[in-house]
């Protein structure tokens, strides 16, 4: 009996000794969801590692989510359930309004880094007027990516209107190159011509994105809204496409651009980032020009913010969240991004000016920026977005649909994202 | 007599024996179920749902995709299921008769069956390439310029539908090998006795024999061509444009969306689907095979 009792509180002992043995300090564990991309990975691995040397006694763990629409339901679906880790990435404007952000997210307002923050990446990552994220790289724009060496090889200048574009593209054509690649394997890619169109839509109806959520002004009945899905259908009917745009893919895409095989290709500056990872000799090759329109004065580029780093409501470990979130934020943080990612466009934190050496395609988006000439993306300006977009881009673009039909439909498609976020008068 | 009055005996287990299954089949099942029947009458945004009515229901049927969805399902279920059918029965056929290395070919056509959908998904398109594919550079050596299998928006429905018979028509095999096996040989024996030919023997004799794994065959395959998805999803993703949708993919779409209320009331219509068409079915099969 008493040998029994011995051995009870010899256990006893050892646990106290194994739990007062944890640790001397508090140390808290972050968790941090950041999406598969390989190039937000080598970023995010950097900005932690720069933090756990500033801050020793914090820990940062990455985790990794798909992409796309599976990306947007993991996201939703941890949100819903209160199990999202401490900080996520995801993006700012239309997507992040589904959110509920006053719902879900913690308000960051009074973070010091706030302050240093452009106003118009506070303007699509706030809600209720109350600051939820900080940006997760630079700008990004979407445009026309080129080949150099194609331009000069033919003597061909950048354009400045849609009819020359068209004439270089018979040009590059009749040198026997792909004038303009498009990859409808991966249907996002096949958006960009009418995403990119915004900033011409925007300078002939100013208010098309206040009365587009006001369910008053239509893609249908818009002819400059219209006229963005007429772009997909002259570059198809032109047949300066490449053999195989439908079952192309967007590596495909960015392979024939950089090789030299094709002169044009219609993409988000995000695609710097793989071009580099892929393809990095080829860059100094590679330029970009804004989507050019009717009109040679009207000429600049439709703008994409970078995805932000939000803390849910749910977090237990908010205030040091919030000092990861602040040095992201700062000036420090910005340049470590940059030392490790591609630069996609100017920088959204005062003072973090671009390094000297970015690849030409980034000098040549930066005199729009300096004379003013860029717009926000439509999905920047408007919480709706429809869904089935990229289909109906990839109909038209092959020559399955007409635009005036595409364009009455993607109206229809609208409508149920509108309902869905409670959006008045729809 | 017992038979006829299952409840005046007395089971031999205690009542409790049965609710661990209960309990599983009440929260993995009924109650998923149920609360899907709720969902699909909200705009339900998984924090919170609005009750809106029979709106989804409206919505999902004036969408025009979701027609072609629902016209696309039909032809993919139709024409996998008869394929697999056909083939299935005639591989079983060979398959059972005196041939050089019959279990060595038996793994091959069963092989498909374990290899997972995306996998093969994936290969096919890369096969199904229209320039660089091998199928297509095949058809370029013997002079026949192959079409874009999956970028031909009337061609890429069947493309899949295709390679679903090549990933399923395994197990049809299977099927019918283990209902050949069943018919007596003195059936053979006697009508070859009676000079009858081999193809009467196979209209005559193998086809009204092997009829319980003929039933079994459509049904599984009408059932799996019905709801079929990652095929689909990986070849198509339902493109180009909308031209491969089947409801499944329509319900996917919605859901990655955010629609929640939308795709929950689309897996709603889809059950109702399956269950209207295997019901009839089912209690149509099992009668002819009573009036045997």
């Amino acid at each position: 009996m008493t040998r029994h009792l011995k051995y009870r509180l010899a256990s006893a002992c050892a646990l106290i000794a194994l739990l007062a043995a944890g640790p001397l300090r508090a140390e808290t564990t972050l968790s941090f969801l950041i999406d598969n991309g390989p190039d937000t990975l080598v970023a995010a691995e950097a900005l932690v590692e720069a933090y756990a040397a500033k801050h020793p006694d914090i820990t940062i763990e990455i985790d990794q989510r798909p992409g796309g629409g599976e990306g947007d339901n993991t996201i939703k679906t941890r949100l819903a359930t209160g199990e999202m880790a401490d900080i996520f990435l995801y993006n700012a404007g239309s997507l992040f309004q589904v959110l509920k952000p006053e719902q879900t997210l913690h308000d960051i307002a009074g973070l010091p880094a706030l302050a240093n923050i452009a106003e118009t990446f506070k303007s699509v990552s706030s809600a209720g007027g109350k600051a939820y994220g900080v940006p997760f790289g630079t700008s990004m724009v979407g445009g026309i990516f080129y080949n150099k060496k194609i331009y000069r090889d033919l003597g061909l200048s950048v354009p400045k209107t849609w009819a020359e574009f068209m004439a270089n593209n018979e040009k590059i054509k009749a040198a026997g190159k792909v004038a303009l690649v498009q990859t409808y394997r991966d249907s996002w890619t096949s958006q960009i011509l009418v995403l990119s169109d915004y900033y011409n839509l925007q300078a002939s109806v100013p208010d098309f994105a206040t009365q587009y959520t006001a369910n008053k002004a239509k893609y249908a009945t818009t002819p400059a809204a219209l006229k963005s899905f007429e772009r997909l259908k002259d570059v198809h009917d032109a047949g300066i496409l490449n053999e195989d745009f439908g079952a192309a893919s967007y590596d495909d895409g960015l392979y024939v651009l950089a090789n030299g095989d094709a002169a044009h290709y219609p993409m988000l500056s995000l695609a710097i980032g793989a071009l580099q990872q892929n393809h990095p000799e080829s860059l100094a090759d590679i330029g970009f020009f804004a989507q050019p329109s009717d009109d040679a004065s009207v000429n600049g580029l439709t703008v994409w913010m970078p995805p932000a780093l939000y803390i849910p409501a749910s977090s237990q470990h908010v205030d040091d969240a919030k000092g990861f979130l602040d040095f992201v934020g700062s000036v420090e943080g910005c340049k470590v991004l940059m030392g490790v990612n591609t630069v996609q466009g100017p920088s959204l934190i005062k003072g973090c000016d671009l390094p000297a050496d970015v690849p030409p395609a980034v000098t040549d988006m930066l005199p729009y920026f300096k004379d003013g000439r860029t717009a926000p993306a439509l999905e920047y300006l408007s919480p709706i977005k429809g869904p089935n977009l990229q289909q109906i881009t990839v109909e038209v673009g092959s020559g399955m649909r007409l635009p005036a039909d595409a364009a009455a439909m993607y109206d229809d498609d609208v409508r149920k994202q509108a309902q869905q976020l409670g959006i008045p008068n729809w | 007599m017992i038979q006829s009055h299952p409840h005046s005996r007395k089971s031999p287990y205690p009542f409790w024996f049965f609710l661990p299954a209960a309990v599983i089949y009440g929260v993995l099942f009924l109650v998923p179920t149920v609360t899907s029947l709720w969902y699909s009458l909200t705009r339900w945004d998984l924090m919170t749902a609005q009750f809106i009515g029979l709106e989804n229901f409206r919505q999902f049927f004036s969408e025009p995709f979701l027609v072609r969805g629902l016209f696309n399902t039909l032809v993919y279920a139709l024409v996998t299921s008869g394929l697999k059918t056909v083939f299935g029965l005639l591989l079983a056929v060979l398959l059972s008769g005196q041939i050089f290395a019959r279990g060595f070919l038996r793994t091959v056509v069963f092989f498909p069956v374990l290899v997972s959908s995306i996998g093969i998904g994936i290969t096919f398109t890369v096969m199904m390439h229209p320039t660089r594919g091998i199928i297509n550079e095949a058809l370029g050596l013997i002079g026949i310029p192959g079409p874009g299998w999956l970028t031909n928006p009337s061609l890429a429905l069947l493309s899949v539908a295709l390679v679903d018979l090549w990933k399923g028509v395994g197990l049809a095999t299977l099927i019918f090998i283990a209902g050949l096996a069943t018919i007596s040989p003195d059936y053979y024996e006697a009508s070859r006795i009676d000079g009858a030919t081999r193809r009467q023997q196979f209209w005559r004799i193998t086809l009204p024999l092997v009829r319980p794994a003929t039933v079994t065959v459509i049904t599984l395959s009408l059932i799996g061509g019905l709801r079929s998805f990652d095929l689909i999803w990986a070849m198509t993703q339902g493109g180009p444009g909308f031209s491969s949708d089947v409801i499944a993919s329509v319900v996917y779409k919605q859901y990655q969306a955010g629609f929640y209320g939308l795709s929950t009331a689309g897996n709603v219509i889809l059950f109702l689907l399956v269950g209207i068409i295997i019901l009839p079915l089912t209690f149509w099969f099992n009668r002819r095979e009573v009036d045997q």
